[in-house]
C-alpha cells in the first residue's frame, strides 16, 4: 500500500494552498488556494480510510466536499461586496480592521 | 365542625385584604374598598357559622338537639341545670418559637366569649365598612383608610381568639396602633394629630401595666405546674389552685388592671376616649365604642379567675375593679351632660357604659357584663353612626348640637327614629337590649351584697336617660340652627347615583347643602344596628337565658363551682320596675328643662351650680393636671438638668470626638488616599495604556497578516509537540 506517496503530494497540495492565501492579493485566488488545502486534507482522509479499510475516511472526505462547496459560496458573495464597496477585489485593500 | 376549627380564618382573611388593599387599592375600580368589604363579609359569614356551630356543640353537651332543649327550657321554666357537663373550647395551635426550653404558641381558643366576641366585631366592622363607602366618599385617604380599618379588624379578632396571653398582648398593641392611625386620619389639622397621639401615649400608660401583668401570668402558671406559660387555660386554673401566693395574684390583677383602665377609658385615665372623636365618624362607632374599648372589658372577661382571686371579689367587700368602675359610670356620666359636641356626648356615654361593665366585672357578675358588652355595641354604634348621618347630610360635617343642628327630625326621619332607639336601648327601657344587659348588672350587684354599686348603677342609669334626652333634644327638636336655613332649596335625593364613580366630586352641589336624608347605604346599617338594638336583650330573657347558657364562660371547675358564679342572681321585677322609672323620670326631666317647663339659667345665677359647671366643663380639671403639673413638673427640672449635660458634657465628648476624627481623617486623605490608593489606581491605568499601545501595532488590519500569524502559531505548536513527543 503506498501510503507516503498520497500523504506527500497532500502535504504539497496543502502546502501550495497556504502559500497561495498567504501571498496572492487577488481575493477570488485566495479562495482557490483554501479550495488546494481543503483538497489536500481530503486525500489525507481517503488516503488513510483506504490504509485501515474502512469507509469513514470517503464520508468525511464527501462532508468537507459539501462543507467547501457552502463555504465557497459564502467567500464569493463576501468577495462581491467588497468589490461592490471599494471597486477592488485587492486584500490589501481591505484594511478598515486597523488598529 | 369547621367553622370553629378554621376559625383562625377569621383574623386571616381581613389580614390579607390590608395588604392586598395597601399594594394594589388605588389602581382597583373602587380603591380598595370592595376588598375590605368582602373580606370583612367573609369573616363575618365564618363567625356567624362559628357562633351557629358553637350554640349545637353547646345543646350537644348539655344532651339533647337544640330544638329539645329550647322545649324543655320552656317547660321547665327556671330549671337552671347546675351539673351539666363543661363544654370544652375548641383549642389549636402552632409554636410560635422555641427559646431556651421555653416554648410558646399562637393559636386559637374558641369558646363562647370569643364566640360572641367575633359576632360583634364582625358585624359592626362589615357595617361600618357599608357606611363608610358613603361617609368617607371622596376622602384624599380612601384606599388608605380600608387598608387601616382591614388591618384593625385584623387585630381586634387576633386579640379576641388568643388561646395565650402573649398573642392577646400583639393584637391588643395592634389595635391601639390603628387606632392612632385612625384618629389622625386627617393629620393635616393639627388637633386631629394632637389627638391621636394623646390617645396613643395614654392607653400606652395602661399597656405598660399589660406588658407587666403578662409577664407575671407566666409566672403564676409556673409556680402552679412547674412550667411556665402564656395559656390562658393553665392560668386561670392556676389562679384558681391554692398553689399560688396571694399576693403574685394579686400583683397581677393590678397590673392587668391598669391595663383596662388605659384601654376602656377607665377613671383616670378616660380622658384620651372623647378627644379621639377627632376621628371619621365610622371610626369611632367601630373602634371607641364597640370594639377595641371593650377590649379592656374582654381582657376582665377572659382572665377572670385571676381577678376574682386577686381583689377578692366573692367577698362583698369594695375592690378596686368595682370601685374604678363605679367611678367611672357616674363621672362619664357627669361629663355628658356638659358637652356641645354631639360624638363627644355619645364618647362619654362610652366611657360612663365601659364603667358599668367594669363594674359588673367587679361585683362579681361576668355574664352579666359580657351581656352588656354585647348589646352595647349595637346601640351604641347605632347612635355613633347616627350622628355621623345628621353631621354628614344635616350639619355641614359639624357636630355642634348647639350651634348646628336643632330641628333635624322632619328633614331626616330614618337617623331620626333610629337614633331615638339606640337612645331608648342606652337608657335602657323597657323591652330594649339596654334594659335586659343594664338590669342584669343590677340585679347582680344585688344579689352579690354589692348595694353601694347597686346604688351607683341606678344613678347613672337616671343619668344616662337625662343626657340622652339633652341630646336627642339639641339635635333633633326644636329650631335649626344650622347656617343654611330650614327654607333652603330641598335636596336632590342622593340614592340614585352610584356613591362611589362621584368620588371626584368632593365640592357637593349648593342644594347638598340643606339639611336631607342621608342615602341607603348609611340609613341600612342604622336599621340592622337598631334592630339589634331592639332584639339583642331577648337572648337572656329571664327564665330562657339562652346568653347565659350558650356563651357561658369556659372557666376550670374549681372556679366554676364558687357560688357567684355558679348561681348568678335571678330576674328581679321591682329592680326593673325600678330602674326604667328612673330612666324615665330622667328623660321626663330633661325634656321638661329643655320645653322650657323647668326654671332655667340655674347655673349662671347659683355660685355653686356654677362651680360645679365650671368643673365639668373643665373636665374635671384632669387634662389641667395631667398637661401642666405632671408633664410640665416633668419636663421643666428634667429638662433643664438634660440640657446641662447636654451643653457641659455631652458636647465636649462630641467636640473632642470631632476633632480627633478630623485629625484621622487627614491624614488619611494624604497618605492612604491620595499616594496609596490613587496611586495604585493611575498605575493600573498607565500600564494598560501602554502596553495596549504596543500591541496596538500588531492589529494592521490586512487580512493575510492575520493568516501568516495563525499559520506561525500551528506551525510553532505543532513544532514545539513534535519536539517534545
Amino acid at each position: 500500500m503506498l501510503l507516503n506517496e498520497f500523504l506527500i503530494l497532500a502535504a504539497f497540495l496543502f502546502c501550495t494552498g497556504v502559500y497561495g492565501v498567504l501571498a496572492r492579493k487577488h481575493a477570488v485566488l485566495v479562495l482557490m488556494s483554501i479550495e488546494l488545502m481543503l483538497a489536500g486534507v481530503n486525500l489525507n482522509l481517503v488516503a488513510f480510510g483506504a490504509f485501515h479499510g474502512d469507509v469513514i475516511g470517503q464520508i468525511f472526505a464527501l462532508f468537507v466536499l459539501t462543507i467547501a462547496a457552502a463555504e465557497v459560496g459564502i467567500g464569493l458573495a463576501i468577495v462581491l461586496l467588497i468589490y461592490r464597496n471599494l471597486h477592488s477585489a485587492d486584500l490589501d485593500d481591505v484594511d478598515t480592521m486597523k488598529g | 365542625m369547621f367553622f370553629l376549627d378554621k376559625a383562625w380564618l377569621i383574623p386571616l382573611i381581613p389580614a390579607l385584604s390590608f395588604v392586598v388593599i395597601l399594594l394594589f387599592g388605588k389602581r382597583m375600580p373602587r380603591h380598595g374598598s370592595e376588598v375590605g368589604v368582602v373580606a370583612v363579609g367573609a369573616s363575618f359569614a365564618l363567625s356567624c357559622g362559628a357562633a351557629v356551630r358553637w350554640i349545637m356543640r353547646v345543646q350537644d353537651a348539655k344532651g339533647g338537639s337544640a330544638l329539645g332543649a329550647l322545649g324543655r327550657s320552656i317547660g321547665h321554666l327556671g330549671a337552671q341545670g347546675g351539673g351539666e357537663a363543661a363544654v370544652l373550647p375548641v383549642l389549636h395551635h402552632v409554636t410560635w418559637f422555641q427559646n431556651g426550653g421555653v416554648r410558646l404558641t399562637a393559636g386559637i381558643q374558641i369558646d363562647g366569649l370569643a364566640v360572641v366576641m367575633m359576632f360583634v366585631v364582625t358585624l359592626i366592622s362589615l357595617l361600618v365598612h357599608v357606611y363608610s363607602l358613603e361617609y368617607m366618599r371622596g376622602d384624599v385617604r380612601f384606599t388608605y383608610f380600608y387598608a387601616a380599618l382591614s388591618l384593625f379588624t385584623a387585630s381586634m379578632l387576633l386579640l379576641v381568639v388568643a388561646d395565650n396571653t402573649l398573642q392577646l398582648l400583639v393584637g391588643w398593641e395592634l389595635v391601639g396602633v390603628c387606632s392612632f392611625m385612625l384618629i389622625g386620619h386627617w393629620w393635616e389639622e393639627k388637633p386631629n394629630s394632637d389627638a391621636a397621639l394623646k390617645a396613643f401615649l395614654t392607653t400606652r400608660t395602661g399597656d405598660i401595666g399589660l406588658l407587666t401583668g403578662v409577664i407575671m401570668t407566666f409566672f403564676i402558671v409556673q409556680r402552679a405546674t412547674g412550667v411556665g406559660s402564656f395559656n390562658i387555660i393553665e392560668l386561670n386554673s392556676a389562679a384558681s389552685s391554692s398553689k399560688v401566693g396571694h399576693t403574685l395574684i394579686l400583683w397581677c390583677a393590678a397590673a392587668l388592671m391598669l391595663a383596662i383602665v388605659g384601654k376602656s377609658g377607665q377613671f383616670p385615665l378616660h380622658t384620651w376616649l372623647p378627644d379621639a372623636m377627632a376621628g371619621p365618624t365610622p371610626v369611632s362607632a367601630l373602634i371607641h365604642a364597640a370594639t377595641m374599648v371593650v377590649a379592656g372589658v374582654y381582657l376582665g372577661a377572659r382572665v377572670y379567675p385571676v381577678f376574682f382571686h386577686g381583689f377578692s371579689i366573692g367577698d362583698g367587700g369594695i375592690n378596686p375593679m368595682a370601685a374604678i368602675g363605679g367611678i367611672t359610670v357616674l363621672v362619664g356620666a357627669a361629663l355628658a351632660f356638659v358637652q356641645d359636641d354631639i360624638k363627644k356626648v355619645l364618647a362619654y356615654s362610652t366611657i360612663s357604659q365601659l364603667g358599668y361593665m367594669v363594674m359588673a366585672l367587679g361585683v362579681g357578675a361576668w355574664t352579666a357584663a359580657v351581656f352588656h358588652l354585647f348589646t352595647h355595641a349595637f346601640f351604641k354604634a347605632d347612635l355613633f353612626l347616627g350622628a355621623g348621618s345628621v353631621s354628614h347630610s344635616g350639619s355641614h360635617h359639624s357636630f355642634d348640637m348647639k350651634t348646628d343642628m336643632g330641628g333635624l327630625k322632619k328633614y331626616m326621619p330614618q337617623t331620626y327614629k333610629t337614633f331615638v332607639i339606640g337612645t331608648l336601648a342606652l337608657a335602657g327601657i323597657f323591652p330594649l337590649a339596654g334594659f335586659w344587659s343594664k338590669d342584669e348588672i343590677l340585679a347582680n350587684a344585688g344579689h352579690n351584697d354589692y348595694k353601694l354599686f347597686l346604688v351607683v348603677g341606678l344613678i347613672g342609669a337616671f343619668m344616662t336617660a337625662a343626657y340622652m334626652t339633652r341630646c336627642v333634644y339639641l339635635t333633633f327638636h326644636g329650631e335649626y340652627r344650622g347656617a343654611h336655613g330650614p327654607h333652603a332649596i330641598p335636596h336632590v335625593d342622593e340614592a340614585e347615583h352610584d356613591p362611589i364613580d362621584t368620588m371626584a366630586s368632593v365640592e357637593h352641589d349648593a342644594e347638598v347643602h340643606a339639611p336631607h336624608e342621608s342615602n341607603r347605604l348609611i340609613t341600612t346599617p342604622l336599621w340592622v344596628l337598631s334592630f339589634f338594638a331592639v332584639f339583642a336583650g331577648f337572648l337572656n330573657f329571664p327564665h330562657f337565658s339562652k346568653f347565659e347558657k350558650w356563651f357561658d364562660p369556659h372557666f376550670p371547675p374549681a372556679f366554676a363551682e364558687i357560688p357567684t358564679i355558679a348561681h348568678p342572681a335571678a330576674f328581679n321585677v321591682f329592680l326593673a320596675i325600678g330602674s326604667v322609672g328612673l330612666a324615665l323620670s330622667g328623660i321626663a326631666i330633661a325634656w321638661a328643662y329643655y320645653e322650657g317647663l323647668l326654671p332655667q339659667g340655674l347655673s349662671s345665677r347659683n355660685a355653686l351650680l356654677g362651680a360645679g359647671r365650671r368643673f365639668l366643663v373643665n373636665k374635671l380639671y384632669l387634662d389641667y393636671l395631667y398637661e401642666n403639673v405632671i408633664v410640665a413638673g416633668i419636663k421643666g427640672p428634667i429638662a433643664a438638668g438634660v440640657y446641662w449635660v447636654n451643653q457641659n458634657i455631652i458636647d465636649n465628648v462630641l467636640n473632642y470626638a470631632g476633632k480627633g476624627t478630623q485629625a484621622v481623617g487627614r491624614f488619611t486623605y494624604n497618605i492612604i488616599d491620595q499616594k496609596g490608593v490613587d496611586g495604585l489606581v493611575n498605575g493600573i491605568g498607565t500600564i494598560t495604556g501602554d502596553s495596549g499601545a504596543e500591541v496596538r501595532r500588531l492589529q494592521t488590519g490586512r487580512l493575510q497578516f492575520y493568516a501568516l500569524m495563525l499559520v506561525a502559531a500551528v506551525v510553532i505548536f505543532a513544532g514545539s509537540l513534535w519536539i517534545f513527543t
